[in-house]
C-alpha cells in the first residue's frame, strides 16, 4: 500500500515534493501517481499545483482525479500545495474558473498596480521569496515551526477565505493574505514547504505524522 | 514586515566543476558543486542559481546528474541556465529536480520559447535571463543598454529595458540581470540598469554581475530597486558567508531571511 500519494495531474514538477517528503519519510512509499485508484488507496495525500488554475483544474478532469481528489479531502490526511490550495476553493478570478467547492470563498490576483510595501517602493508580482507566516490558530502542523518563521512563496494569486474559522495563518504582502487553510482532516498552505529548507521540512514531516480527529 | 530580499549565490559549472570567470573569459576552479551547494545552504542561501557554461553539448548531462544529487540534500529554490533551447530541456532540467530554468540565447532567437514553457510549467519556473552592455549614444549624450547573446559574444540590437518588459508579457516569471560591463569586475552592480529594468517590469528582478563587497549588495536593493542579489566570487572564495552578507543588509534596514 502507498503511504503517501502525491496528486500528478500533469501540470508542473512534482519532483521537489517527492524528494522532500522522501528525505522526512524514508522507510514510507512515496509515489507521485495520476491513478485515481492508487490516491484512493492511499493512506495520506499531497495535492501540489503548478501554473494557471484552469488548466490544472482541466487536466484534472481529463484524468478523471477529481472525485479521488475529493473523496481523499474528506476523509484522510490531506496536504494541499500552492494551487492546490487554490482548487480548493468555490471559484478563482483566474479564468473565472469553478474550483472544486470544499473550501468556501474565492481565489483573487494580487492588485500590482496599488501595492507598495512600507516605504513606498512598487510591490513586484509574482509574490516571489521567503515571508513570514503568521500562526492564527494552533495545529498540530505547526508543531515545532516558531510563530513568523519565513516560507518560500511563489504565485500570483491568494485566496480569500469566506470562512473565517479555516485560516490558520496569514502573510502580509501590501496586506494580509491568507496563505494557509485547516479543516477536519485538510491542511492546505500557499507557500512551498519542498521549497522551505529546514522550516519546510518540519512542516512534512508533521504532515506524515498527522492523525487528524 | 513582509517579503524578505534575497541573496542567491551562483554557480558557474563546467565539466563538474564550479569556475568564475572575468568579463565571461579566463576561468579558474572554485569547487565541487554539491559540496558548495550543501555550504551556502546551511549558510542560509535564499535560492541557488546553476549557470552551465560548458561549451560541447556533448557534455549537457553532467549538469542532470548534478542537480539530482544536489536537489536530494538541499531544500530551497534551484535554477538551472545554459543551454536551454526547447522545451525538452525545460522538462529535462525540471525533472533533474531545477525548480526554475533560466533562458538566454534561446529566447532572443525564439521568443515563443518563453511563452511555450510559460504554458507548459507555468511562470514561476521560467527566468529570462538578459546579459547587457552599455551603449553611450553620442548624439544624444545618453546611455542605454543593449542585449548581448552566445555568453556576451553576439550584439542583438535589442534594447534591454524593453526587452525585459516584452519578456515579462511572453510569461517570465523573473528577470535575470547581468551587466556584462561589471560581470567579475568586483567594482559593484551598474545600478542605473538594474533600476531602469526594475522600475519598467512587474516581475521580480535579480541583479548580477560585479559584486565585490557586502555594500554592493546593499546597493543593489536600495539604489538598484532589485528584489534579489546575485554573487559568486564573494561567496566561493570564502571572503564572506551568506549569512554575513544578511547580517550586514538588515544592519541597512534591508529585510532579508536570518
Amino acid at each position: 500500500m502507498t503511504d503517501i500519494a502525491i496528486v500528478d495531474y500533469g501540470m508542473g514538477n512534482l519532483h521537489s515534493v517527492s524528494k522532500a517528503l522522501e528525505h522526512v519519510a524514508p522507510n514510507a512509499s512515496v509515489v507521485i501517481t495520476s491513478d485515481p485508484a492508487v490516491v484512493r488507496k492511499a493512506a495520506r495525500v499531497v495535492f501540489p499545483g503548478q501554473g494557471a488554475m484552469p488548466n490544472c483544474i482541466r487536466e484534472l478532469d481529463v484524468r478523471g482525479l477529481r472525485s479521488a481528489v475529493m473523496e481523499a479531502a474528506a476523509n484522510k490526511p490531506f496536504l494541499g500545495i500552492c494551487i492546490g490550495l487554490q482548487m480548493l476553493f468555490e471559484m478563482s478570478e483566474e479564468g473565472n474558473v469553478s474550483g472544486l467547492g470544499i473550501m468556501s470563498g474565492k481565489v483573487t490576483r494580487f492588485p500590482a498596480l496599488t501595492m507598495k510595501d512600507d516605504s513606498g517602493r512598487k510591490l513586484k508580482v509574482p509574490h516571489m521569496g521567503w515571508n513570514q507566516v503568521h500562526q492564527a490558530t494552533e495545529h498540530p502542523m505547526w508543531a515545532d515551526i516558531a510563530n513568523d518563521t519565513r516560507f518560500y512563496f511563489v504565485h500570483s494569486y491568494f485566496v480569500e477565505a469566506a470562512n473565517l474559522e479555516a485560516i490558520t495563518a496569514y502573510s502580509y504582502y501590501s496586506f494580509p493574505f491568507v496563505c494557509a487553510v485547516a479543516k477536519d482532516n485538510i491542511f492546505a498552505v500557499q507557500f512551498h514547504p519542498e521549497k522551505s529548507q529546514a522550516a519546510g521540512l518540519t512542516l512534512l514531516n508533521n504532515f506524515v505524522h498527522w492523525e487528524p480527529n | 514586515m513582509g517579503l524578505a530580499k534575497r541573496i542567491i549565490p551562483c554557480l558557474d559549472v563546467t565539466n563538474g566543476r564550479v569556475v568564475k570567470g572575468v568579463n565571461f573569459i579566463k576561468l579558474r576552479d572554485a569547487g565541487d558543486p554539491v559540496e558548495i551547494s550543501r555550504r551556502y545552504d546551511e549558510q542560509g542561501a535564499d535560492e541557488l542559481t546553476f549557470l552551465d557554461i560548458t561549451a560541447s553539448s556533448d557534455d549537457r548531462d553532467l549538469i542532470l546528474h548534478i542537480i539530482e544529487e544536489v536537489a536530494t540534500q538541499v531544500f530551497i529554490p534551484l535554477t538551472v541556465g545554459g543551454g536551454v533551447r526547447q522545451v525538452a530541456d525545460v522538462r529535462r532540467l525540471l525533472n533533474a529536480g531545477a525548480d526554475k530554468v533560466s533562458i538566454n540565447t534561446a529566447a532572443v532567437l525564439n521568443p515563443q520559447l518563453v511563452a511555450d514553457a510559460a504554458a507548459c510549467y507555468g511562470e514561476q519556473c521560467i527566468v529570462v535571463a538578459i546579459d547587457a552592455r552599455q551603449v553611450h549614444d553620442t548624439s544624444t549624450n545618453s546611455v542605454h543598454w543593449e542585449v548581448f547573446t552566445h555568453g556576451g559574444r553576439r550584439a542583438t540590437g535589442l534594447d534591454a529595458v524593453e526587452w525585459a518588459k516584452k519578456m515579462a508579457l511572453f510569461g517570465a516569471g523573473e528577470i535575470l540581470l547581468t551587466s556584462m560591463d561589471k560581470d567579475g569586475t568586483r567594482d559593484g552592480f551598474n545600478l542605473s540598469l538594474i533600476r531602469a529594468v526594475s522600475e519598467a517590469i512587474d516581475i521580480p528582478v535579480i541583479a548580477s554581475g560585479g559584486v565585490g563587497n557586502l555594500d554592493h549588495l546593499v546597493e543593489g536593493i536600495l539604489q538598484g530597486q532589485a528584489d534579489a542579489v546575485l554573487a559568486a566570487s564573494i561567496f566561493h572564495y570564502g571572503e564572506y558567508t551568506v549569512r554575513q552578507a544578511k547580517e550586514y543588509m538588515t544592519q541597512h534596514g534591508i529585510e532579508v531571511r536570518l
